[in-house]
């Protein structure tokens, strides 16, 4: 038997290119209506995906690193991610949903009490996308600490990668946090006891006694564990930075069949899914390449080309050791669309994915294991 | 012919109190999805005008424990409105999000975020807490000033304000043609600089459906009541009595003007509870009853050391009260909740003059002296008294607050909103789609 993949589709505005708006298929006055994001997510819960992820940020989108673009022509705004999964989760049946949460502003608790209240709305399905924020202007927002303007040029000096290592040490922290505070509560903790009066077991409810350089924090939560126990941490990463956040799954950016080998044996123990950027239609890509000034630009690779190449691509970085791939339609809908009807029948053809889901969660979507809780005395048995 | 003053009417999703019977056998889950669902849609049957859901940063504790008498556990607020936006189509969604603990760009944004995705159903109880106990949980720790508190909430308020106003109307235009997204550059810009608040960037979320979402305080001091009379759209009170609840209503609403507001800008609504039964007596002994499932032996020596500030535990709940006065130190023996006294010494001495009186012990004193129903008769005599408060202006409507998930709800709905309906003092449907229309507010 083959080895499935896992696909996952990373949904952003109108698509992951900056003039996919302009698309005669987008709906572009419809970015902030809870329908859209509504429709996109059935699209690919028809195409039986583990999970969505839902792109979000701290503060405008801008193509520069160092402040804001000035540019109208590209989509500007956005609602936040995890109300936007929020309100998709009842009117969605199996997908995984993962939003992106911010660590390096947040606060723990507030994350942790969000995602577990995700994973309660859609009864297991609950996922997060981790980011962390370097940029200068998004701590301005939160006005508790003074960032230095992100310099391109000075990317590999000490300083600046100290900063990054920095940002990473206390996302790591705050991921801590968070599934301190999934377990805190054990599974079985309420226990309605009529007789003794007691709603709760207190003795299944544990202090997690955080204590770090950005935060500490005490606990125990204020929300039941989730259904899945711990909900599922992903992040994207370009350096090694990212392999020591404790994810479940690294997003990982290959170029090639070569660097996706290289990148899957290296982000392990995690699941390591690789992002791949999807023209389905290249006439249509060349003309949004137009209309925006110059060719489109990714830190992942970018596939323009018909439904085949990009199975026989998803195929062969697979038998390279990709667990699965987060693909980045390039306008929304239709290359989502063309992903569910014309990408998927070529993988089942293959035997390589799921023609119905067999799960409930995405923890089960994904074959992972359940999740243990730290705090549960496990019994000892002679 | 003038059209009587109409109610409004709110449903409050019960939580962490011990107005919350959850040893019912028709009690459900507490934090499933479904009970949420049920209860909200419940109340959008009834055409109400919006939910309510509470909130708690630090699970309370009494001597040094978790405390495990009461409903435990709650999911996030605002979350939950999200969910809930999805399965009803006209019910305001509000919930209380704190203004200490949350920061204001992210507490904006989120607010923002739930008005789009509700389509201009979204409001928000701003509270404010100074206690080092919760903020054990959170970055910034306990470092709230007590004195400080409204002036955070004010700050962080109008900081929410000034970013919701951001965005100008018509600032997205999603042109093709001439290739323009929005009609400047970089939308959103902000600067606040205050004494609580320094921030400066921009805004990500466009102007929403309401403009801003529905605002609703519910503190009861006299800066608490300054502060709504300022910035409050609706004011969760607590003076569920008709005299009580005309004097606060005439004190309050006569605080707007020097605001330059009209004081049908700001709705007085009381957190109710109720009983109805087919007769007043069924509905007295349904009360008592209730009463009884609220007031476990348990919680009532609890509910006795919350007054005396001391370990009660050798106390038999049926036994007569402590012979000691109450313990008067700052150390409450609760964390995590309001104090509920404000002079313990008198309050023991009219306990223990009613437990002598009626002969009285602990537990039925507690019965007697705390948290008695708003409203209890017959489901006739129930709309007449709402209708009453709200014709003498002691109120403008009611958050009701049932004593169980998720049915609590279904009688009120079935038996009193047809009666308000036949006294045309509540819609028979929604004539707006937005939580500000069915209050009779401007959208901002």
């Amino acid at each position: 038997m083959t080895s499935q993949l896992h696909l996952a589709v990373a949904l952003d505005g109108a698509g992951w290119h900056p003039a996919a708006w302009r698309d005669p298929s987008a709906s572009p006055d419809a970015l902030f209506s809870p329908g859209y994001w509504l429709d996109l997510v059935r699209i690919a819960e028809r195409g039986k995906l583990d999970f969505v992820t839902i792109e979000d940020s701290l503060g405008l989108q801008s193509g520069r690193l160092d402040g804001l673009d000035g540019r109208a022509d590209h989509v500007k705004g956005r609602l936040d991610a995890l109300l936007i999964a929020a309100r998709v989760a009842p009117v969605t049946t199996h997908i995984g949903l993962v939003p992106t949460v911010t660590t390096t502003h947040t606060e723990p608790f507030h994350v942790s009490t969000q995602l577990a209240t995700l994973d309660h709305l859609s009864t297991g399905r609950a996922g997060w996308r981790v980011q962390v924020s370097g940029r200068a202007g998004e701590a301005a927002h939160f006005g508790r600490r003074e960032f230095p303007e992100l310099d391109l040029a000075a990317y590999a000096e000490p300083a600046a990668q100290a900063f990054i290592a920095e940002l990473f040490a206390e996302a790591a922290d705050h991921i801590e946090v968070v599934r301190r505070l999934w377990d805190s509560w054990e599974d079985d903790a309420e226990i309605r006891d009529v007789a003794t009066g007691r709603f709760i077991d207190r003795d299944k409810l544990h202090y997690i006694d955080f204590s770090g350089r950005h935060f500490s924090v005490k606990g125990p939560s204020i929300t039941p564990r989730p259904p899945q126990g711990q909900p599922v941490v992903t992040a994207l990463t370009h350096t090694p930075l990212g392999y020591g956040l404790g994810a479940d799954i690294l997003y990982v950016t290959p170029k090639s069949v070569e660097e996706a080998a290289a990148l899957a044996a290296a982000a392990r123990p995690a699941r390591v899914f690789a992002d791949v950027v999807v023209f389905l239609d290249p006439d249509r890509k060349a003309r949004l390449d137009e209309l925006d000034g110059g060719p489109y630009t990714s830190d992942a690779h970018i596939h323009v080309g018909d439904a085949a190449g990009l199975a026989a691509l998803l195929l062969s970085w697979r038998d390279a050791g990709i667990d699965g791939f987060r693909l980045r339609p390039g306008v929304l809908p239709a290359d989502l669309t063309a992903i569910v009807d014309e990408v998927l029948p070529l993988l089942r053809a293959e035997g390589a994915f799921r023609t119905g889901y067999t799960s409930t969660t995405l923890r089960g979507h994904l074959g992972l294991p359940a999740a243990r809780n730290r705090y549960a005395r496990t019994e000892v048995t002679a | 012919m003038t059209r009587k003053k109409q109610v409004i009417l709110a449903a409050h999703f019960p939580g962490v109190n011990n107005t919350t019977v959850w040893s019912d056998p028709a009690a459900g889950s507490q934090i499933a999805f479904e009970s949420f669902r049920r209860f909200a849609q419940t109340a959008e049957r009834g055409k109400f005008d919006f939910f309510f859901l509470a909130e708690g940063l630090r699970l309370r504790e009494q001597r040094g424990r978790i405390h495990d008498l009461d409903v435990v556990g709650r999911p996030d607020a605002l979350t939950v409105l999200g969910g809930l936006a999805a399965v009803t189509t006209h019910l305001g969604l509000t919930g209380t999000v704190n203004a200490t603990f949350n920061e204001p760009y992210e507490l904006a944004r989120k607010l923002a975020s739930l008005d789009h995705l509700s389509g201009g159903r979204a409001g928000w109880n701003v509270v404010t807490s100074s206690d080092a106990f919760t903020g054990e949980n959170f970055r910034r720790g306990g470092y709230l000033d007590r004195a400080d508190r409204y002036t955070r909430a004010a700050e962080v308020l109008h900081t929410a304000r000034e970013l919701w106003d951001t965005w100008p109307d018509g600032e997205v235009v999603a042109d093709r043609v001439s290739g323009a997204f929005t009609r400047t550059g970089d939308p959103g810009a902000f600067i606040h600089s205050g004494q609580h608040v320094d921030i400066r960037g921009h805004f990500t979320v466009p102007r929403t459906p309401q403009g801003r979402p529905l605002i609703i305080q519910a503190g009861d001091s006299d800066p608490g009541r300054e502060f709504a009379a300022r910035d409050a759209d609706a004011i969760f009170s607590r003076h569920g009595t008709l005299e009580a609840g005309k004097a606060f209503y005439a004190d309050v609403k006569g605080r707007m003007a020097k605001f330059g507001r009209r004081p049908d800008e700001l709705k007085i609504l009381p957190a109710s509870t109720f009983v109805l039964g087919a007769t007043e007596p069924e509905a007295a002994e349904k009360a008592h009853h209730i009463r009884r499932q609220q007031v476990s032996p348990q919680t009532a020596i609890l509910l006795l050391e919350q007054l005396w500030n001391k370990d009660l535990s050798d106390h038999d709940p049926d036994g007569p009260l402590p012979v000691f006065d109450p313990v008067l130190e700052d150390d409450s023996i609760i964390k995590g909740r309001t104090r509920l006294f404000d002079d313990p010494l008198a309050t023991a001495r009219q306990w223990r003059s009613l437990a002598e009186e009626k002969g009285l012990g602990i537990r039925d004193l507690i019965i007697e002296v705390t948290g008695r129903q708003t409203f209890i008769g017959t489901p006739s005599t129930v709309a007449a008294t709402i209708d009453e408060f709200v014709q003498s202006d002691a109120a403008d409507g009611f958050i009701l607050v049932p004593h169980l998930v998720p049915g609590g709800l279904d009688e009120f709905v079935d038996g009193v909103v047809p009666l308000l309906q036949e006294r045309g003092v509540f819609r028979a449907d929604y004539t707006t789609t937005t939580l500000r229309g069915h209050l009779g507010l401007r959208h901002e």
